[in-house]
């Protein structure tokens, strides 16, 4: 049992038996391989290939363009046909790098990896930038930024965020239990960069087998601890997490960093075990396909760039034509606008619904049962803050500390009303957030 | 193949519950209250004052959307809350057209005026209580139990007489047609408890501040026998179960909903204690929900990494 937990959140039907059993399977690409240039926060990569170009898998084909940025990698060898418009799984359309896969996966030459020991803070770095690794949990913030705090001797805590709290996806759940070893190793990498930490990893109690599974591994690792949480999302939005496990709390003018912690995805993780260890940039993850309408359900090692619908295809294609697609889990996913939409960085599942609640569900009014204040993992008054993101009082909605919301849709969840509460504070919080930058 | 894919901002997923089903569960819940009433005061026919008053409820909110051109919410069962909740707290006797004036009262003026479900400053049926009593003070104070007619034990009590607590327990006794039976109204509560649709914030900051109340005030001490003669008397358990905890009229906020139910314990007491009437909980209740708003301004919870995380 988990005792670490949070105030507020809620208990969704998690929908993770779908494909919680399913081993991971790897597909290779039939179609075309489209890698947008924005795949993660902050400026996009820049091109480095052309139409008619030849490139090998784990090519860089687009670099970091700036400190907040990320390089773009090929995950098979073939032909670049050029720079086109595609829509990305949130549904924008953005600049991408299509490549003709010749079906050959000739692998580019690595650079050797030197071992860990004999590496440098600045070389392993170096190392997780060229990789091309963002935190794949959702956020897509570049991880060497995130691993380049200001003093790293005052990080205290590295969190992987094993809580995967969204219903249906079970990526990170196979992931911990078919790569429990290059997720230690790379928890490893990330505490020779910081002296002073502890490695915790941090997984709901819905995966007894998680957490007995990394508790055996991590019992020679004298710097590495398994946290049990409370089984509730967003258990694994990085606020709430970090003060699951630590007490400490951040809002939303600190950085994790400021709380002396730094919370990585089990993705990322493994991510940063194939860069520095193996020496491989990123090419490829672990894409949960389920939902009502997936033939099998099942979890698949796609590689980047592969489009949505070959994953579709292999889950067994769709039992009726469904409603809604969604890329991520239902609680922040993006519902897609086309199936024909590249799996990127940060895709950690596909999601295909025969009906879609949200269009069943009828807006009435608000009767003020508080639900959504209980629930709010940030504190708010979520039924308020969208009446004032309804009357566009901005100054309001600050003053009710509006900014401070994750946007983790619970509130939108509880409704009895139905009301689209998120989406109000939501669309309201970035205006807020972008006045306040200007000023 | 067809790419008609519904788009919506997340999150793509929803609770179950409407607001017409947590108000049918407040209807459920009012309903051993009710059955019990009907029964008891059966020789009174207290039937038709129930199903007259709910009925003239439904109908005053279907008639006034309907002229209105407002869509017509009658479905959402807010209007039967209302109407029953009112016929509850009316005694047997009453003639049936005061209590549809009181339930067209409730609807209209209390509840439409202002803007319909939700916006309501004011507890409808109680409001509209408050409103016949003042109308009809002595059809509204004219208590009969088996053809008897007399005062009420919460009068009695006043009065300095003995009661008999047991009978104020299982609701034999005096009163409005729902307010009687202790035993019933907490079989309802507990319903709603289980079902989520209320909690103990309210009704226990209310009945604990009560009791603190009369213990210092009311002249007995710490008295069991006097403590709970007037926790089953009057309207008080269904005024703190089902009246209080409504959701339109009470704080949004936690620590807000506390105060509301002190609020509530000290005018109750103070009314019963130091005022002409024997009765306090619907005017305590009332003028509580004045004070929502203000109690929702002082007690705006702090945000998580603001203090607000503990």
């Amino acid at each position: 049992m988990g005792f670490l937990t949070f105030k507020g959140g809620i208990h969704p039907d998690d929908g993770k038996c779908f494909s919680k059993d399913q081993p991971v399977q790897t597909i290779l690409p039939k179609g075309d391989l489209v890698y947008p240039l924005s795949q993660h926060i902050g400026a996009p990569a820049q091109p480095l290939v052309k139409k008619g170009d030849h490139v090998l898998k784990g090519q860089m084909i687009a670099s970091a363009s700036g400190f907040v940025s990320a390089p773009v990698h090929a995950s098979v060898s073939g032909t670049v046909k050029g720079l086109e418009q595609r829509f990305s799984p949130a549904g924008t359309k953005g600049e991408c790098i299509v490549i003709e896969n010749d079906g050959e996966y000739r692998e580019a030459e690595y650079e050797p990896v030197k071992p860990l020991e004999e590496m440098s803070r600045d070389e392993i770095l170096e190392k997780i930038g060229e990789s091309g690794i963002v935190g794949m949990g959702g956020a897509g913030f570049p991880t060497r930024v995130k691993l380049s705090p200001k003093e790293p001797e005052n990080i205290d805590y590295i969190i992987a965020n094993c809580a995967e709290c969204e219903p249906y996806i079970t990526a990170d759940y196979r992931r911990m239990l078919e790569n429990t070893e290059e997720l230690i190793s790379g928890m490893r990498v990330v505490l020779s960069l910081f002296p002073n930490a502890k490695g915790i990893f941090a997984v709901e109690d819905n995966k007894k087998d998680c957490i007995d599974k990394l508790k055996s591994a991590v019992d020679d690792e004298p710097r590495m601890q398994v946290a049990s949480l409370v089984t509730k999302y967003p258990q694994g939005a990085e606020r709430q997490l970090i003060y699951a496990v630590t007490k400490r709390a951040i809002n939303s003018s600190m950085l994790p960093a400021d709380a002396g912690c730094i919370v990585d995805n089990v993705e990322t993780l493994i991510g940063i075990h194939r860069a520095v260890i193996e020496g491989k940039p990123l090419t490829e993850r672990i894409v949960t396909v389920s939902g009502d309408d997936i033939a099998s359900p099942g979890n698949f090692k796609a590689p980047l760039g592969i489009s949505h619908q070959e994953l579709v295809d292999a889950a067994g294609g769709f039992i009726t034509q469904p409603q809604k697609l969604i890329s991520g889990g239902p609680m922040m996913g993006f519902a897609m606008v086309t199936v024909d939409a590249p799996v990127t960085k940060t895709s950690s599942s596909l999601l295909a619904f025969k009906g879609d609640e949200v269009a069943k569900s009828k807006e009435t009014a608000c009767i003020n049962c508080a639900r959504c204040v209980d629930v709010c993992p940030s504190r708010l008054v979520p039924s308020r803050l969208a009446d004032l993101a309804q009357r566009h009082d901005e100054d309001g909605f600050v003053a009710m500390n509006g900014p401070e919301c994750v946007e983790c849709g619970s509130c939108s969840y509880v409704c009895p009303a139905k009301r689209q509460l998120k989406q109000a504070i939501g669309s309201m919080r970035k205006t807020a957030l972008a006045n306040k930058k200007k000023k | 193949m067809n790419e008609n894919y519904n788009v919506s901002s997340s999150p793509h997923i929803r609770d179950r519950i409407k607001s017409s089903n947590l108000m049918l569960m407040v209807v459920i819940g009012l309903l051993p209250a009710t059955l019990f009433g009907i029964w008891n005061f059966r020789h009174e026919n207290a039937w038709i004052l129930v199903v007259v008053t709910t009925a003239a409820a439904v109908l005053s909110e279907y008639i006034y959307e309907k002229l209105m051109h407002k869509p017509i919410t009658i479905n959402d069962f807010s209007a039967v809350v209302t109407g029953l909740l009112l016929a509850l707290n009316l005694p047997p006797t009453l003639p049936w057209w005061m209590g549809a004036l009181g339930a067209v009262f409730a609807i209209i003026v209390v509840k439409q005026l202002f803007g319909g479900l939700g916006q309501n400053f004011m507890n409808p049926a109680l409001a509209a209580r408050c409103f016949l009593l003042i109308c009809f003070a002595g059809r509204m104070t004219y208590f009969v139990y088996d053809g008897v007619t007399g005062p009420t034990p919460l009068a009695e009590l006043k009065a300095g007489e003995a009661v008999n607590t047991m009978d104020m327990l299982i609701g034999n006794i005096r009163g409005t047609i729902g307010e009687t039976s202790v035993i019933a109204i907490m079989i309802g509560a507990m319903f709603l408890i289980l079902m989520g649709v209320i909690d103990l914030r309210i009704p226990g900051s209310y009945i604990v501040s009560f009791v603190v109340f009369i213990v210092i005030f009311g002249g007995h001490g710490f008295d069991p026998q006097y403590i709970t003669a007037h926790l089953c008397g009057g309207g008080l358990m269904l005024g703190a179960w089902f009246m209080a905890t409504d959701y339109v009229t009470s704080p949004i906020t936690s620590s807000g909903k506390i105060i509301y139910g002190v609020c509530m314990g000290l005018l109750t007491g103070l009314f019963r204690l130091f005022g002409g009437s024997a009765e306090g909980v619907s005017y305590a209740i009332i003028i509580s929900n004045l004070l929502v708003p203000l109690i929702e301004k002082i007690t705006l919870p702090k945000p998580f990494g603001k203090g607000g995380e503990k």
